[in-house]
């Protein structure tokens, strides 16, 4: 048996051929080396993500998040959720504090799921995988696996918004949260804790509907990186991650910049210095390239 | 004078033996000192050396002590001596720790405690042992005058203290502006809903203790003697007077709203629909006896809508209203809001304000009148239009900057004016416009009638609050025991003004019970000494019975001064503004002083040592310069401190003394005066500069450079500055020369 | 409107008591102290300032300016950062409140049409619920398509560098054209959120009766 097991709610995003089927790839790597068994919710069903809301209304957008807490009750008994994406967890995780808040909305939400066969009669613990990575194993436990650590490599944490607020990390701060500079010590490279955008916004969805206004905050995000010698940029988050990486093109063009920086999973630096191989950090998953942690993933392992 | 004998000694401990030659320093006091009897001890404040000295008091008759050692600040209670004149030396914070532990800086450091031994043993034959003030009273009961909430708490706390209380009430009922509200601001959790007043309690307290005497309908007629000794004409309504001796006085005449009909821009004044916040507070109390439903006074329709207009002539940068905050009107506009949410939520209530502040736990009533719905509009309200039974009130809105933004169709508009204070005559502006001569201004009535020559009631302050140490002395007046509490002494609330009156009631107990031993009140508590004047020698003019801080001097009918010591604080002003220098305490005077001054030894002008004279305030600048000796900040070995009572005490003949004996430069340190004075006598560093600010003449007719005398505004705070400044000074004068008169 | 009557409208505390009922957390929109440190935390109001930021919007509510606040533009520029939400010293869930505002302007159909993320977010729900999962490639054709063909062509053409580059990333699949992911129990989805509809409105609409 796993020294650790979850219900797993992995999000649209992540599934193949979707814009974060890197995440996937890495975090699955990632576990086996930890021991942790993630299974997944069976015909789990989108969170709703906060874009939603125009017509999402209050009690269908937490219906759909309940969908999934019920099939992991009937399928996964007593596991907790744990979800990659920062949306999706913030959805559930939500959902959870309403419902336990107010005994109507409860009533109502059990009224709906029964028209697809279903109930809760638990409300599930709902994590992040961070959560998960820093309380269930902690900082000793995941350095005890690094064979490889990622030396010589400057990396700006880039936290965003939706794992650090409303919600975060337990004991971190939503101003400087410092997590994320702690797994890049970890790791082995080289962390950069004055980073001053680590907490900014990336433009969320508006970087699809005003792509004008989220690229200029993308654009703080990566100009801020490389100020600090970054390499490269490390974040939790799928939309945070696409953000940044996939429209330095644009914003090059847009501001005459020349951005071409790395934006990594803190999974994909781990899987490397755990000593996995490219594929298994799915570094070709990368629209920029990150070379840097290919030629170390290339090298052997010292075991 | 009867015969006196010094003795002189000085202490080993605290490093002083190894620092200094203290055989030397010995035969100091003896030489140049003239001290019959001069020892030294290793360690004077232990029981041995206490023991010596008081030895050498019976079996020496030693009258004079001079004690070499610490600060006069330090070892009080070794070195009290009450019935023999006593001076100090201070050999450990104004020298050795001052001055760096090297070869180079041990003669000039072993100079410095030379002349301070010369100093203590000049002093200490300039003075005598105080003997007290025998023209007491023993008055143990308080006049409390007002009985509102302030008053009715003073009476009651001072009652149950064990003192008689006298209580005037100008009107026929206990209880103020509190008895007139329908509730109150909350004081207790949850800090939700206004809450009773409590003022039925506090009469029924009053009413029911027999300790308590109290006058309604009954003014005070007349004020007369002093701290222990009042006499109190207190006279009722029926014409007769009744004469009460009283110990001490807590003046609680609390405040009045700033008249709304000054602000007819405002609606005030133009519709019975548009009022104050007492009014409003008429207009709940006589719904609660009916059906609970506020109505407009125009119609006697329920109310529906109401709009609250905040810092309704406060605030006011124009000039013509008040300029202050009363701080309680906010919270009293939310209380007033809830009246109407309470009881029905469907009127609409408004509070439009430019900051809301409700400090401490009136966030949580904020927050509540929120929960209520109360809407709170962030803007300025300009005009107030009454039409038949509504009105239009028409504000800038800050938040939407709308500079048009107006409410229709309100019912009723509550202004929120402020408190101004019933401080009776302002003696002050009497005194400036009896000098140009014409306007003359409706006065208010004078609340206590006080017979003092310098005018019948408590000083005060611009904005017609009593005038008090805001820091160190909150209740205490400039009348020796006279203080003031709650509204009178500066806008407040209902919980305020009973943690005043508390606070008032035991200063003014202290108050008589120091007056009947003959004590001072702060900050020179349990002195002794008060001032004697050699009536041959004064020339009647006037300057000490204009100038005492504290009205404490009047005049006979020769204009001679006639000093009534209860009142007296023993600050010194009327000894350093005495022209012809007949005003002295026995152990602090002119000649203590000025013996001191001539008793530093002067190097000559090749020495290349020169002088420089400290006059320090003993209640900011000495303690200022004992605690850099304890941080151990080294400053100037030229430097001779001399604490002074006030600025206000100095005499400008100690710094023409000090210059013609060949200082080169004179600092005096005093506190800040002015409008935001940190002075402990109030006005004593104010006089005592404004007196200095004609030393130039002095130095123009001594052919001096006006360098040579410095004023420096001290805060007790100063501890790394004023090393600073009296390091820069030493080198100035480096670069002004020595003085010419070294050597005469 | 004649302007008296925009006058008599205004500052009535009508549209507060609207916005509490009918908007999520609506409630909240009373306990603004007025302070704009929202204003001075959102992310596009900086770069780009919001026409009424949280605060002002706050205000209007309370000054009953229904018609300006409804066909506000403003609080479609929620990125859902949630940063006004933790700075927030009255603890306002401003970021619900926005998203309940924009919703009950477009459930009323007062949103200004061509917001785009007005149009995206519209977009977005139907093509999550649809099948119960995003369709990431017909979501964005949806966003291009939205001002007509020829300016979808446009737009996609403009995209198609960042389009290329997720598709050699093989994140993302053209073929999602074709089907995609989607919910097994698609039928069950939307069963439950028909009955999840109904409830709210008739819960909305018995606040409205009092």
């Amino acid at each position: 048996m796993a020294k650790h097991e979850y219900a797993f709610y992995p999000g649209c995003s992540s599934q193949k051929g979707a814009s974060a089927s890197n995440y996937l790839t890495s975090v699955e790597s990632m576990c086996k080396t930890l021991d942790v068994k993630l299974t997944e919710i069976p015909d789990w069903n989108c969170c709703g993500a906060s874009i939603g809301y125009a017509e999402a209304g209050e009690l269908p957008r937490h219906v759909l998040n309940a969908r999934n807490f019920a099939l992991s009750e009937q399928h996964l008994p007593g596991q907790e959720i744990v979800a990659t994406c920062a949306a999706c967890w913030l959805g559930a995780r939500e959902t959870r504090e309403r419902l336990t808040h107010s005994d109507t909305l409860m009533a109502d939400t059990r009224e709906a799921l029964k028209e697809a066969g279903l109930t809760i009669n638990e409300m599930p613990n709902v994590r992040h995988m961070v959560e998960v990575l820093i309380e269930d194993l902690g900082f000793e436990e995941m350095a005890k696996h690094v064979v490889r650590p990622l030396e010589g490599v400057k990396i700006a944490g880039y936290v965003g918004c939706q794992t650090n607020r409303p919600f975060g990390v337990a004991g971190e701060s939503f101003e400087n949260p410092v997590y994320l500079d702690k797994m890049v010590e970890m790791v082995g490279a080289e962390s950069i804790p004055e980073y001053e955008q680590k907490v900014t916004c990336c433009g969320g969805a508006l970087a699809f509907s005003e792509p004008e206004k989220a690229q200029a905050q993308i654009k703080d995000i990566v100009e801020s990186a490389y100020d600090h010698g970054a390499d490269m940029i490390v974040t939790p988050c799928p939309l945070c991650q696409a953000n940044v990486e996939i429209y330095q093109g644009q914003i090059n063009k847009r501001y005459g910049t020349k951005f071409d920086i790395p934006v990594m999973y803190y999974s994909q630096l781990m899987v490397v210095a755990y000593g996995g191989s490219a594929k298994d950090a799915a570094l070709n998953g990368q629209v920029i390239k990150a070379r840097r942690l290919e030629e170390i993933a290339a090298k052997p392992v010292k075991r | 004078m009867a015969d006196i004998k010094v003795a002189a000694y000085i202490c080993k401990g605290c490093g002083l033996g190894e620092r200094l030659d203290t055989d030397a320093l010995v035969k100091t006091a003896q030489k140049d000192g003239k001290v019959p009897l001069a020892k030294s001890h290793e360690f004077l404040c232990n029981a041995d050396g206490v023991a010596m000295i008081k030895n050498d008091i019976a079996n020496e008759g030693v009258t004079h002590i001079m004690i070499g050692a610490c600060s006069r600040r330090a070892k009080t209670e070794a070195f009290h001596f009450p019935e023999h004149a006593v001076a100090r030396a201070n050999l450990r914070e104004g020298v050795v720790w001052i001055r760096p532990d090297t070869e180079e800086a041990r003669e000039t450091t072993q100079e410095m405690a030379e002349d301070y031994i010369r100093m203590g043993c000049a002093e200490v034959k300039a003075m005598t042992a105080p003997a007290g003030n025998l023209n007491t009273g023993g008055s143990k009961t308080l006049l409390v005058v007002g009985g509102g909430v302030t008053g009715m708490t003073t009476a009651i706390e001072a009652s149950k203290t064990g003192y008689p209380v006298v209580l005037v009430e100008k009107s026929g009922a206990l209880g103020g502006w509190a008895g007139k509200l329908y509730k109150r601001t909350p004081v207790h959790e949850p800090y939700k809903s206004p809450a009773d007043t409590g003022v039925a309690d506090l009469v029924s307290q009053v009413q029911a203790d027999s300790n308590i005497k109290v006058y309604l309908n009954a003014t005070i007629a007349k004020t007369d003697g002093a701290p222990g000794r009042f006499v109190v004409d207190v006279a009722t309504e029926s014409g007769a007077t009744h004469t009460e001796d009283i110990g001490a006085i807590v003046q609680a005449t609390g405040f009045t709203l700033y008249d709304m009909n000054k602000l007819p821009e405002l609606g005030g004044g133009k519709s019975p629909n548009v009022v104050d916040q007492a009014g409003l507070e008429a207009l709940a109390a006589a719904a609660a006896e009916g059906d609970g439903v506020i109505r407009r006074p125009s119609d006697g329709q329920p109310v529906k809508s109401v709009v609250f207009v905040q810092c309704a002539g406060q605030r006011d940068t124009t000039g013509q209203h008040l300029s202050y905050c009363s701080g309680f009107c906010c919270n009293a506009s939310i209380k007033q809001a809830m009246y109407f949410k309470d009881t029905n939520p469907a009127v609409d209530t408004t509070i439009i304000y430019t900051d809301l502040r409700t400090p401490g736990n009136g966030e949580d009533f904020y927050r509540s009148a929120q929960e209520k719905g109360v809407i709170f509009t962030k803007g300025k309200v300009a005009e107030v239009l009454p039409t038949g039974n509504t009105s239009t009130v028409k504000f800038n809105d800050l938040i939407l900057g709308d500079t048009d933004a107006a409410m229709v169709d309100v019912d009723l508009v509550v202004l929120a004016t402020g408190q101004v204070a019933n401080s009776g005559i302002n003696i002050d502006a009497l005194a400036a416009t009896a000098e140009e001569e014409g306007a003359v201004e409706v006065k208010p009535i004078s609340i206590l009638n006080l017979t003092y020559r310098q005018g019948k009631d408590v000083p005060q302050l611009k904005q017609g609050f009593t005038d008090s140490h805001f820091i160190c002395f909150p209740y205490e007046t400039r009348r020796t025991g006279i203080y003031t509490a709650g509204p009178v002494r500066r806008p407040m609330d209902i919980a305020q003004a009973r943690e005043d009156a508390t606070g008032a009631a035991l200063k003014a107990i202290q108050a008589l019970e120091n007056a009947e031993l003959g004590r001072a009140a702060h900050p020179r508590s349990g002195d002794l000494s008060f001032p004697k004047v050699r009536l041959e020698g004064c020339t009647q003019c006037k300057r000490c019975t204009v100038e005492c801080p504290f009205g404490a001097i009047d005049e006979d009918e020769k204009r001679f001064p006639v000093f009534n010591e209860s009142r007296c604080r023993r600050c010194g002003t009327c000894m350093g503004a005495c022209p012809v220098r007949v005003i002295s305490f026995e152990n602090y005077s002119v000649n203590t002083v000025g013996a001191q001054i001539k008793a530093v030894d002067i190097p000559d002008e090749f020495s290349e040592k020169p002088r420089i004279l400290i006059l320090a305030c003993e209640n900011d600048a000495y303690p200022a310069l004992d605690m850099a000796g304890m941080n151990r900040i080294e400053y100037s070995a030229y430097v001779r401190t001399i604490p002074v009572r006030c600025l206000g005490s100095v005499n400008t003949i100690w710094i023409t003394d000090a210059l013609n004996a060949g200082y080169d430069g004179v600092m005096l340190m005093g506190c800040k005066s002015g409008d935001e004075y940190q002075c402990h006598f109030v006005k004593g560093s104010e006089l005592g500069r404004t007196r200095l600010s004609k030393i130039d003449d002095t130095l123009k007719t001594l052919n001096l450079e006006s360098e040579r005398v410095r004023d420096l505004e001290v805060a007790i705070t100063d501890i790394e500055r004023l090393p600073e400044m009296i390091n820069k000074y030493a080198a100035e004068l480096v670069a002004v020369g020595p003085s010419p008169f070294k050597g005469f | 409107m004649s302007a008296n009557t925009a006058v008599a409208e205004k500052y009535r505390n009508n549209f507060l008591k609207e916005i509490e009922e009918q908007v999520e957390m609506g409630d909240w929109v009373k306990m603004c102290m007025q302070c704009g440190v929202c204003s001075g935390s959102c992310p596009t109001n900086f770069q780009s300032a919001w026409e009424h930021p949280p605060q002002e919007l706050f205000m209007m509510i309370r000054a009953g300016k229904r018609e300006e606040v409804l066909t506000s533009s403003s609080m479609w520029n929620c990125t859902s950062c949630y940063n006004c939400i933790v700075r927030c010293p009255r603890k306002l869930p401003i970021t619900h409140i926005m998203h309940g505002i924009a919703e009950y302007a477009h459930r009323l159909g007062m949103a200004p049409k061509m917001q785009p993320t007005r149009f995206f977010s519209g977009l977005f729900w139907k093509n999550c619920t649809h099948t119960g999962r995003v369709n990431e490639l017909k979501l964005s054709m949806g966003l291009y398509f939205k001002d007509g063909f020829v300016q979808g062509i446009k737009n996609g053409m403009a995209m198609q560098s960042v389009a290329l580059g997720l598709v050699k990333a093989k994140r993302l699949n053209v073929m999602e054209l074709f089907g995609g992911h989607k919910c097994k129990d698609q039928k069950g989805v939307h069963a439950m959120l028909k009955k999840a509809y109904e409830i709210e409105r008739s819960r909305k609409t018995a606040k409205m009766a009092g």
